[in-house]
C-alpha cells in the first residue's frame, strides 16, 4: 500500500534507544553469570577465613555420589554449610521474590511505583512478628506468625478492596494503605507494651529488616511458599503485558484481566509474605530493581520477570554481604537497602522518561 | 455475519442505547455516526462483550455472543481503541505481538509462528521499519497503524475502530480511512465510529446515524447524509454541496454563508 509512509519526516527527531539494547536472552545469561559469581564470592566472605579450595571441597562433598576425604576443619564445614549457605540462599530468594513481586504488582496495577507491600504484606508481617516476640516465641515461631499474619492481612485487603464501589484496582490500593496503617498502629501498641529491656529492642531490630537469623530449617520451610508464589508470576509473564493495556483492551484481545490479576496478586502476595516473614521490613528492593531492570531489558515481562528475579537476588545478596561484613556488629539490611535504594531511585526519576523506559 | 438486534443498554436509570439493530457482512465498511455522547463507544463495548448488561442480542456468524467466552469473541472481533496506552513502554513489535495472544495455549507465550504473523501484519501496514521503536514515541498515525496491525495479527474478521481519526491531522486522517477501506475490500467487516460525516460519506458502504442512543437513520451514505439529517444530528443548519459527481459531499454551515 502506497499510503503507509506516515510522517517519515518525524522519525529522525526521536532518539532510538531500542537499537542499542542487548537482546533479552543475552542480558539474562549475563545476569545469571553475575548471580553465580556473587554467590561464590559471598561464600568466601566472613570473619572465619576459608580458602577457595576448602570451600569447593565442602560444597562438592555435599553433592550426591561425591566423596572427598576432608582436608578442612569441622569448624570450617559448619561455617560454610550451617551459617553462610542458608544466609546466602535466603538473601537470593528474598531479593528474587521481592523484585518479582514488585514487577508483578507494577504490571497488574498499571502503576510503575507499586511496591511489593502495596497490599499490606509488610505491615501484617511486622505485626505478626512483634506479637510473637512480645509473647516470647522462638525464632521459628516469629517467622511462622509473621507469615500467617502477612497472608491474613493481604487476604483482608483483598476482601475489603473488592467491596469498594467503583474501580477495583484503586479500591485494592486504598484498602492496602488503610489496613497497613491499622496494623502499623497495632505494632506500635505492642512496642509500647513490650519489655523495654529485651523485647522492645528485638521488635525494633526485626522491623529494621535482617537476614541474620537465617538457618537451614527456616530455609527448608520458607522456600516452598516462595516458589509457589513465583510460579504464577512466571506462568502469567506474557499475559501481564496484555493486561497493562487496560481491562477493556485486554478483554478485546481475549484475555480475562480479572482472572490474570487474581492469579498474579495471589502469587506476588505469597512470595512477599514469605520473604518479609524471614527478612523483616526490607524496603526499596521491590521498587528499584524492577525499574532498573526495565531500563536494561524493556517492559516485556517475558524478559523482565526472569531478569528481575536474577537482578533482585544478586542485589540482595551483595547488600547482605555489606550488612554482615562492613562492621563488627551487623547493620540491619533494611537500613542499607533504603540508604542505597532511595538515592538510586531519585537518580532514576531525575533522568527523563523514568516511568516508561 | 454480525447482527445486532434490538440492543438496549442503560447505566442505572440512564438509557444509553435503545433498540439498536444492525446487520453487516464481510467486506462492508460501516460508519456509526453521531455527536459526542450519542452512545457509539457503548455500542462497541456491548458488541465486544466488555459490557454484558444489555438487552437484545449480538450474534456473530449466527452465534449469540452471550454464549461465547472472552477468547471466543476475540477470535471473531478485534478492537482498535481510540487511545491505546500502556503504563509501560512497549516496542511496536511487542504491541502487535499482543494480538496473537488469543490463539495461544492457556499459559503459553508467543513463539516463532506468532512472530511470523506479526511480521506479516506489520508488513501489510507498512510499519516494519518501526518494529523496535517505542510505541509512546510514535506519531498519532503510526500508533493507529500499529494497533490496526495488532488487530490483523489477531486474525479476526470483524474490525471495530473507535474514532480512528479523531486525534489525527488532515493527511493521516485520510490515510487511516484509506487503510480501513482497503481492509474492507480485502474481505474484513470494518465498522468505525466517527463524528466526521464528510469522511464517512467518502469511504463508507453504509452509515448508521445515532442520536441520543437511538438509530436516527440507517442506509447508504447518499440516503443518510443530507443536510436535513445533519441538522437533526448535530443541531447545525448546513447547505449541502455535492461535488465530483456526488462522490464528495460538503456541508457548509448556513451561519457563515
Amino acid at each position: 500500500m502506497e499510503h503507509t509512509d506516515i510522517n517519515v519526516y518525524e522519525q529522525e527527531n526521536i532518539p532510538d534507544r531500542e537499537k542499542r539494547r542487548l537482546s533479552g536472552g543475552t542480558v539474562l545469561v549475563l545476569l545469571a553469570v553475575v548471580l553465580l559469581f556473587s554467590v561464590v564470592f559471598s561464600f568466601s566472605l566472613g570473619r572465619y577465613p576459608i580458602g577457595l579450595r576448602e570451600l569447593i571441597g565442602i560444597i562438592l562433598n555435599r553433592l550426591p555420589f561425591v566423596r572427598i576425604e576432608p582436608f578442612w576443619s569441622g569448624a570450617q564445614e559448619v561455617a560454610v554449610l550451617n551459617i553462610r549457605m542458608p544466609r546466602i540462599f535466603m538473601a537470593v530468594l528474598v531479593g528474587a521474590c521481592l523484585s518479582a513481586a514488585g514487577a508483578a504488582y507494577q504490571g497488574v496495577f498499571q502503576n510503575p511505583i507499586a511496591a511489593p507491600d502495596i497490599l499490606g504484606a509488610s505491615a501484617g508481617a511486622g505485626f505478626g512478628a512483634a506479637l510473637a516476640i512480645f509473647l516470647g516465641m522462638s525464632h521459628a515461631g516469629v517467622t511462622l506468625l509473621a507469615f500467617v499474619a502477612s497472608l491474613m492481612t493481604v487476604f483482608l485487603v483483598f476482601v475489603i478492596g473488592n467491596k469498594v464501589k467503583g474501580e477495583k484496582t484503586l479500591g485494592l490500593v486504598l484498602a492496602g494503605i488503610m489496613i497497613s496503617s491499622l496494623f502499623q498502629s497495632g505494632t506500635s501498641f505492642i512496642k509500647l507494651a513490650a519489655d523495654p529491656n529485651n523485647k522492645l529492642p528485638a521488635i525494633t531490630y526485626w522491623l529494621m529488616g535482617s537476614l541474620s537469623g537465617a538457618d537451614n530449617d527456616e530455609l527448608k520451610f520458607i522456600v516452598w511458599p516462595m516458589l509457589l508464589g513465583l510460579l504464577p508470576l512466571w506462568l502469567m509473564r506474557w499475559r501481564l503485558n496484555v493486561i497493562t493495556m487496560g481491562d477493556d483492551e485486554a478483554c478485546s484481545l481475549g484475555v480475562d484481566a480479572g482472572k490474570v490479576r487474581l492469579a498474579v496478586v495471589f502469587g506476588a502476595s505469597l512470595a512477599t509474605a514469605a520473604s518479609v516473614s524471614v527478612s523483616g521490613m526490607i524496603g526499596w528492593v521491590g521498587l528499584v530493581i524492577p525499574h532498573m531492570t526495565r531500563r536494561l531489558v524493556g517492559s516485556d515481562f517475558r524478559v523482565l520477570m526472569p531478569a528481575s528475579i536474577l537482578a533482585g537476588g544478586t542485589f540482595m545478596l551483595l547488600v547482605d554481604d555489606i550488612s554482615r561484613t562492613l562492621m563488627t556488629t551487623e547493620i540491619p539490611i533494611g537500613i542499607l537497602t533504603a540508604a542505597i535504594g532511595a538515592p538510586f531511585f531519585l537518580l532514576l526519576i531525575i533522568r527523563r522518561d523514568a516511568w516508561h523506559a | 455475519m454480525l447482527e445486532v438486534k434490538d440492543l438496549s443498554f442503560s447505566y442505572g436509570d440512564r438509557l444509553i442505547l435503545s433498540d439498536i439493530s444492525l446487520k453487516a457482512e464481510k467486506g462492508d465498511f460501516v460508519s456509526v455516526l453521531g455527536s459526542n455522547g450519542a452512545g457509539k463507544s457503548t455500542l462497541f463495548k456491548c458488541i465486544l462483550g466488555i459490557l454484558s448488561g444489555y438487552s437484545g442480542t449480538v450474534s456473530v456468524d449466527g452465534q449469540d455472543t452471550r454464549t461465547m467466552s472472552v477468547r471466543e469473541i476475540a477470535r471473531k472481533i478485534a478492537y482498535i481503541p481510540q487511545m491505546s496506552a500502556s503504563a509501560f513502554n512497549y516496542s511496536v513489535q511487542d504491541i502487535v505481538l499482543m494480538g496473537t495472544t488469543v490463539g495461544l495455549r492457556a499459559l503459553g507465550s508467543p513463539g516463532r509462528e506468532e512472530m511470523a504473523r506479526v511480521e506479516e501484519a506489520m508488513e501489510r501496514m507498512g510499519i516494519s521499519h518501526l518494529r523496535r521503536r517505542c510505541f509512546h514515541h510514535l506519531s498519532g498515525g503510526e500508533k493507529q497503524l500499529t494497533v490496526i496491525a495488532r488487530a490483523l495479527a489477531q486474525q479476526a474478521d470483524i474490525l471495530l475502530l473507535d474514532e480512528p481519526c479523531s486525534a489525527l491531522d488532515f493527511g493521516n486522517r485520510f490515510r487511516i480511512l484509506n487503510v480501513a477501506k482497503s481492509l474492507a475490500v480485502d474481505g474484513y467487516l470494518v465498522i468505525q465510529t466517527t463524528h466526521d460525516p464528510e469522511g464517512a460519506y467518502i469511504f463508507s458502504d453504509r452509515i448508521m446515524a445515532l442520536r441520543s442512543g437511538t438509530v436516527f437513520a440507517q442506509g447508504t451514505p447518499e440516503e443518510v447524509l443530507t443536510s436535513e439529517n445533519i441538522r437533526e444530528l448535530y443541531g447545525v443548519s448546513t447547505k449541502q454541496s455535492s461535488i465530483f459527481d456526488d462522490r464528495v459531499r460538503v456541508f457548509t454551515p448556513d451561519a457563515i454563508l
